[in-house]
Parts: structure tokens; C-alpha cells; sequence
């Protein structure tokens, strides 16, 4: 196999965020958001993160982004720290790298035109003049299958699926390589939802894109990704590539995830016995000591409270967190 | 199977500022005894409305249910006595509400809601209500029942106000229970919880179940038999099995189709239904699919199907056959 091209690397990197109380603002606490994960991501893949709400997607996304100033770790794009980067240097780099937001309704600015909004970043950037820029943005209206008619309309004017088109259109202004989509369809109605992926599969397909794919349904992130990642309050649990991590899952977390998606298929359905995971996910607060999972896992042992598992390559390319990583076959009772 | 609840012709509308919403357009269904029935369909076709309305639970105005029934045990509850109909809605159709803020109180602990249909309607007293209240918190799976009921709903995780309004619906032990979307805005994981309980409360207790949802696997693991909705209409209804392995209305179909499968390796490309669901400020003169539809004749734009039996026990609203091109 040939070398993989590694666009973003991605080191022990941490986001928390301060928990302040009383009138001086005291720090009494920190939210554990994202707590130390390492990957890469390789050049024209799509990489699926997935996990359950309030696991730290969003933030390790954004994070990437610079949208917030890390606690710790390191985000190296194409060999450079962009955590170290000084303010010039960065907007060049920004430019390439772009973001899909998680909500159609709330990340458009009601107040400004379709132009407005997908002319924005271009003008920040100060790339192109008026004509080109009125052109430029006919043309994306276009790739995103939106008619270039509308561009004089609000956000107000149109629905989910085609706002999310916008945003989408919008994302691509700056003709970047790298594009974070935080549940790009999650808003959108069933019947919606496969307009907007096959769009970006399209456009994957013609610009050579990678794609940062966040999700919590996990067929769809099945569908698209060519590699996927399982996330559990603040840390990576399962890494893998598509085909192994939905037919050969080892974290007990990912199997238990696994096992609960419903497949709209009453025959299946019929047949499948799904591990029904106890309580709630803890809070990234005071997350618990050890393995996090451990408050949940079916395969818990006094180790598991005492030392965090490590995060082992168990084949190539295949990393899993887990101390018995070995020895999880015994839930895979499908 | 005796039937126990049945819905006929029921229409719904809201009469707003823009116009006139046609939510539901005509709507009839029977439940059986012991049965659950899935109803699917997406956004703002009309299930929490045509659900609401049969129990008088819409805001009115600017709602209006313009005609239907809603019969159970031999009475209309349309026309029923606000104080027959909270009867019913207490202690015989229980209700899980899609948006679980909306049904507890955020100033009342979780006990003293839980403890008043208790009260009102089984006539019990305060400490048979409280014993009651923490069989149900236990057998809802919350550990700690007797702490927990001095809790107020903010103190909950959104899996555990889930549950607990469960546990607030089945508390006086009714024959039906409706519940819009209990398990939509939780995770897969907690959705499993919610529905492995319901499963087997719908045995230990022998009721009928009403599930409205949009997940079509949702549907396929919990359903007897299954409606499909679309603007306002019921396009499709069949045993589950049938549904899935046969599909008639081609929106059902391309609901189908457009999704992906955990079970299957696939690559290729998803079929995607074009186009948006129609507006509702009017009533359709055609088949409100129509705009959408790859199998369109022109009978589709003259006249609007009404639902008609294609196969045993199978329903399906469209003037075409998918499975020979040829009109029916
Ligand atoms: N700006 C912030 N300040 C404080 N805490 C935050 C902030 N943003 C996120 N959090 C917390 O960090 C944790 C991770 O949140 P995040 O939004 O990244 O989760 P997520 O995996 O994207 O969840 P979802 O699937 O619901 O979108 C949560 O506990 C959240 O409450
Ligand atoms: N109070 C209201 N005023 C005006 N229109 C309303 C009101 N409640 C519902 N509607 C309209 O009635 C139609 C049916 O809504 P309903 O809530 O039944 O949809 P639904 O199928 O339950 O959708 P969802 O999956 O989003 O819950 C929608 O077009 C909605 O906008
Ligand atoms: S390390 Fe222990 S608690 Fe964590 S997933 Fe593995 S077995 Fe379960
Ligand atoms: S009646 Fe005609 S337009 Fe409507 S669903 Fe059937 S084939 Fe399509
Ligand atoms: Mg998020
Ligand atoms: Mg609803």
C-alpha cells in the first residue's frame, strides 16, 4: 500500500472548559470536553467521528478549527503547529480549512442575503473583486444545486435541506481542502437527508475534498466514511476502517452502540438481540477514574477504575481502548 | 382481536395568520387489543397533531378539529364532558408527550406529579400514592426511587425524564398508550433502554400501544402494523413485515431506499426523494405527492387517491401499481 498523504495530524490534544461560579468568577471546575485524542486524517478520506450526545464532538471540531484556544496538545497542518501559528500565517491556513455547522436554522444569518452569506468569507479574505465575486457565487448556488436566482433571498426562504445547501455552498468559497461537518443532516427530514450526503459525496468525488464527518447516526456515518472513530466523553475508544469497525468492533462501548441502531428491517429487528447498557453517560466534570466506560461496561474489572487503558494499535490501523481488547468477543452475540 | 380504539374522518386545522393549515386531512384508524401500531412519516405531516386532536389536546383556537371521531369504549371523545375526557386522559389513554418539558411542571418535584392522577383519579391517599409512585419509578429502571421523587424535572437526565414520564403515563394503568417520539432526541443507547422497557411492560400489563416516530427502524423493531403519513393524509398502512418487505405508496418506498443500513456493506449511492413536502395552506385538489413522485400519471394530478386495499390487510393511497408502472 502506498503511503498515506496525511493532511491533519492531530496530538493529545485537550479542550477544557473553566466552570466559573459566584460574583469574582471564581474557577471552580472543568468540563472535560475533549481530554486527549491523537489521530490523522489522510488526504481525500472521509473520517467519521461518532458518539453520544455531549461526548465532545462539536468541541474537538471546533477546536481544530481554532474556534477555541486548546488546553493542550497539538494540531499540525501541512507541517505547521496551528496552535503556534501568529495571526497572519493562521488566516492563510483558515482559508483552507472550513466548517459545515450542526444546525441549518440557527447558523445562517437571518439578516443577510444568500450573497451576503456566501460572499462573506471571500471578502474576509479579500481574494476577489465585485464581478467575480457575484459570479463566484452563482457558480456555488449551482454546484449545490440551488438555483443562482435565488441569491437576493433570506434564509427564512427556504427550507432545511436547501439552507444547508448554503452552507455547504458557503463552506466551499474559499476552495478548501479540509472541511469539518459537524451533523451536517441530523436536522434534516429522512427524505432530505440523502439529498444533502449524496451532494457531498459529489463534491468530494470533483474537488478531492476530505471530510471530518461528525454524526451520531451511525449508518449514515457507515455510508460515507472511509474510516471511523468512536468517541466516549472526552476520549477515543475505537478507531478503525469502516468495514472493520461495523463487522468487527472490540471496545465493549462500540459494540453496545452497535448493537442498539435500529435497522429498518422487522426481520432483522426480529432476531437481534441488543446489550442494553445501564444508566446514563457520567459528567465530563469529574469524569470517572480509569476507563470511562467503566461505570457502564458489562466487562468491568477492579483494573478498569485504576488505570486508563491505553490506546493500542491491536492491528494495523485498528486502535482500541480497552484493557481486555482481546477478550470482548463475548458480547458480539448478534 | 377486539378492536379498542378507533379514529374516523378526523380533520384538523389551525387557522393562523398566514392562512389556514390543513395538519390533518381526513384521518381513520382502529387499534386492536394488545396491539402496537407505528405511525411514520416526516416532519409536520401531522402525527403529534391527529394524535392530540382525538384527545381534545390541541390549543383551540387557533386549532379547529373540523370533523372525525375518535371512539373509544363506544363514546366519542370529541364529544365528550371536559371532566369524562380528563377521566379518559388520566386513568385510560396514557400520553407520552414528544417534548418531555412540556408535560412536568418545572416548579413541582417529580413525586408530587406523579402522585396526583393517582389521587384524582384512582382515589388513593397520600401514602398509597407515594408507594405507588416508587413502583413505578422502579419499574421504569430508576435506581434510588424514594430520593429521586424529590427531585424536580431539571434534576433529571433527559433519558430519566423520559422515563419518568413513562412511568407517568402507564401510573394508573391504561388501556392505551400513545407516545409521540419518546425516544427521538435521546441516544441510541438510552434509546434502547426505553424501548427494551416498553417492550416488555406491554406484556407484563397486556396494553396497546400507539408509537409515533420518524425512524423507520424504530418502527420495524416495535410495530404490529404500521400508518405512513404525508401532508396530512394517511399514503400507506400494513402489517410490518409487509411494509417493509413490500412497499406500495412510493413515498414509502423511497423512504426505503433513501436510507442506509447498518447491516449492509454498501457503497453506492443513496436514492434520495426529490424536491420538499408541500405547504399545507391548502387543501390538495391532486395527490400531494405528486410533485415528488418518479411514478406520476396524469389521473395523479386530476384527482387526489383516497386509501385502497392492494393486498391483504395492506392499504396504500396511489392511483399507481410501483411494482408493474400500470395504473391500478
Ligand atoms: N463553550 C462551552 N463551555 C462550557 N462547556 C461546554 C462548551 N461547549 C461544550 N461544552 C460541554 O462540553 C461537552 C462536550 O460538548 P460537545 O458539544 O462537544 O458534545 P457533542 O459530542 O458535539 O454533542 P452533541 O451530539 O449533542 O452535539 C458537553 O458536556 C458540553 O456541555
Ligand atoms: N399550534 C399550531 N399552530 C399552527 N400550526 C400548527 C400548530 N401545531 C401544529 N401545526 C401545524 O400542523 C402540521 C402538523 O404538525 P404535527 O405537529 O402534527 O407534525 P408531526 O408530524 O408531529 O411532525 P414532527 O415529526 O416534527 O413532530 C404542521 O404543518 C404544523 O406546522
Ligand atoms: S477498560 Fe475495562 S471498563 Fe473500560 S471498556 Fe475495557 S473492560 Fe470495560
Ligand atoms: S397517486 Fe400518482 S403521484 Fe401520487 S404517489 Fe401515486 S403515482 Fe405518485
Ligand atoms: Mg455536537
Ligand atoms: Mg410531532
Amino acid at each position: 500500500m502506498p503511503e498515506k498523504d496525511v493532511i491533519l495530524h492531530v496530538e493529545d490534544l485537550k479542550m477544557h472548559f473553566p466552570i466559573k461560579r459566584g460574583v469574582i468568577q471564581r474557577t471552580v471546575g472543568y468540563v472535560h470536553a475533549v481530554d486527549g485524542i491523537t489521530f490523522d486524517i489522510y488526504r481525500g478520506e472521509t473520517l467519521g467521528l461518532v458518539g453520544e450526545s455531549g461526548c465532545g464532538k462539536t468541541t474537538a471540531g471546533r477546536t481544530i478549527l481554532q474556534l477555541y484556544k486548546p488546553t493542550a496538545g497539538q494540531i499540525v497542518f501541512e507541517g505547521k503547529d496551528l496552535v503556534k501559528l501568529k495571526n497572519e500565517e493562521m488566516r492563510q491556513i483558515r482559508r483552507k480549512i472550513q466548517m459545515i455547522f450542526q444546525d441549518p436554522y440557527a447558523s445562517l444569518n437571518p439578516r443577510m442575503t444568500v450573497e451576503e452569506i456566501i460572499s462573506e468569507p471571500l471578502l474576509v479574505h479579500n481574494i476577489e473583486n465585485g464581478k467575480e465575486i457575484h459570479d463566484h457565487v452563482r457558480s456555488l448556488l449551482e454546484l449545490v444545486g440551488l438555483n443562482p436566482a435565488y441569491v437576493d433571498r433570506y434564509p427564512h426562504e427556504f427550507s432545511g435541506g436547501q439552507r444547508q445547501r448554503i452552507g455547504v455552498a458557503r463552506s466551499l468559497a474559499l476552495k478548501p481542502d479540509l472541511i469539518v461537518c459537524d451533523e451536517p443532516i441530523s436536522a434534516l427530514d429522512v427524505s432530505i437527508q440523502a439529498q444533502v450526503v449524496n451532494l457531498l459525496e459529489d463534491l468530494q468525488k470533483e474537488f478531492g475534498l476530505t471530510y471530518l464527518f461528525i454524526a451520531h447516526d451511525l449508518s449514515m456515518v457507515r455510508h460515507i466514511s472511509t474510516r471511523v472513530i468512536v468517541m466516549y466523553l472526552g476520549v477515543f475508544v475505537e478507531m478503525a476502517d469502516r468495514k472493520t469497525l461495523y463487522e468487527n468492533p472490540m471496545h465493549p462501548y462500540s459494540i453496545a452502540l452497535l448493537s442498539a441502531v435500529p435497522i429498518p428491517d422487522p426481520k432483522v429487528e426480529e432476531k437481534r438481540k441488543r446489550i442494553i447498557l445501564e444508566g446514563d453517560v457520567p459528567s465530563p466534570i469529574n469524569p470517572p477514574s480509569g476507563c470511562r466506560f467503566r461505570t457502564r461496561c458489562p466487562l468491568a474489572q477492579a483494573i478498569c477504575a485504576e488505570e486508563r487503558p491505553e490506546w493500542k494499535e491491536v492491528e494495523p490501523g485498528h486502535y482500541v481502548a480497552c484493557h481486555f481488547w482481546y477478550n470482548t468477543k463475548s458480547l458480539q452475540r448478534r | 382481536m377486539a378492536e379498542l380504539y378507533s379514529i374516523k374522518d378526523l380533520e384538523t386545522q389551525f387557522h393562523t395568520r398566514e392562512g389556514t393549515v390543513h395538519a390533518v386531512n381526513g384521518v381513520s384508524l382502529s387499534l386492536q387489543e394488545g396491539e402496537t401500531l407505528g405511525i411514520v412519516g416526516e416532519s409536520g405531516c401531522g402525527k403529534s397533531v391527529s394524535m392530540l386532536s382525538t384527545l381534545r389536546l390541541i390549543p383551540q383556537p387557533p386549532g379547529e378539529i373540523v370533523a372525525g371521531e375518535a371512539i373509544f369504549q363506544g363514546r366519542d371523545l370529541l364529544k365528550l364532558s371536559r371532566e369524562e375526557l380528563r377521566h379518559v386522559r388520566g386513568a385510560q389513554i396514557g400520553f407520552v408527550f414528544q417534548d418531555p418539558m412540556t408535560s412536568f411542571n418545572p416548579v413541582h418535584t417529580i413525586g408530587k406529579q406523579l402522585m396526583e392522577p393517582l389521587e384524582i383519579h384512582l382515589g388513593m391517599n397520600k401514602k398509597q400514592a407515594w408507594d405507588r409512585a416508587i413502583e413505578m419509578l422502579k419499574m421504569v429502571r430508576i435506581p434510588n426511587p424514594e430520593d429521586r421523587l424529590k427531585d424536580y424535572p431539571h434534576q433529571f437526565s433527559g433519558g430519566m425524564r423520559q422515563r419518568a414520564m413513562i412511568a407517568m403515563a402507564l401510573s394508573c394503568s391504561p388501556q392505551v398508550l400513545i407516545a409521540d417520539e419518546p425516544t427521538t432526541a435521546l441516544d441510541v443507547t438510552i434509546q434502547a433502554q426505553i424501548m427494551d422497557l416498553v417492550l416488555s411492560l406491554r406484556k407484563e400489563l397486556g396494553m396497546s400501544i400507539i408509537w409515533i416516530t420518524h425512524d423507520l427502524g424504530v418502527v420495524a423493531g416495535i410495530a404490529d402494523r404500521v400508518i405512513v403519513m404525508y401532508a396530512g393524509y394517511i399514503v400507506e398502512e400494513a402489517r410490518v413485515k409487509d411494509l417493509y418487505a413490500k412497499p406500495e405508496h412510493p413515498y414509502t418506498l423511497g423512504l426505503l431506499r433513501s436510507l442506509p443500513r447498518l447491516d449492509m456493506d454498501e457503497k453506492k449511492r443513496l436514492a434520495s426523494i426529490e424536491g420538499v413536502p408541500p405547504v399545507l395552506f391548502k387543501k390538495p385538489k391532486f395527490c400531494p405527492f405528486a410533485s415528488r413522485c418518479s411514478f406520476r400519471i396524469e389521473k395523479c394530478l386530476d384527482e387526489n387517491p383516497s386509501l385502497m386495499l392492494v393486498g391483504e390487510n395492506h392499504k396504500a393511497a396511489c392511483w399507481v401499481d410501483t411494482y408493474t408502472g400500470k395504473e391500478r
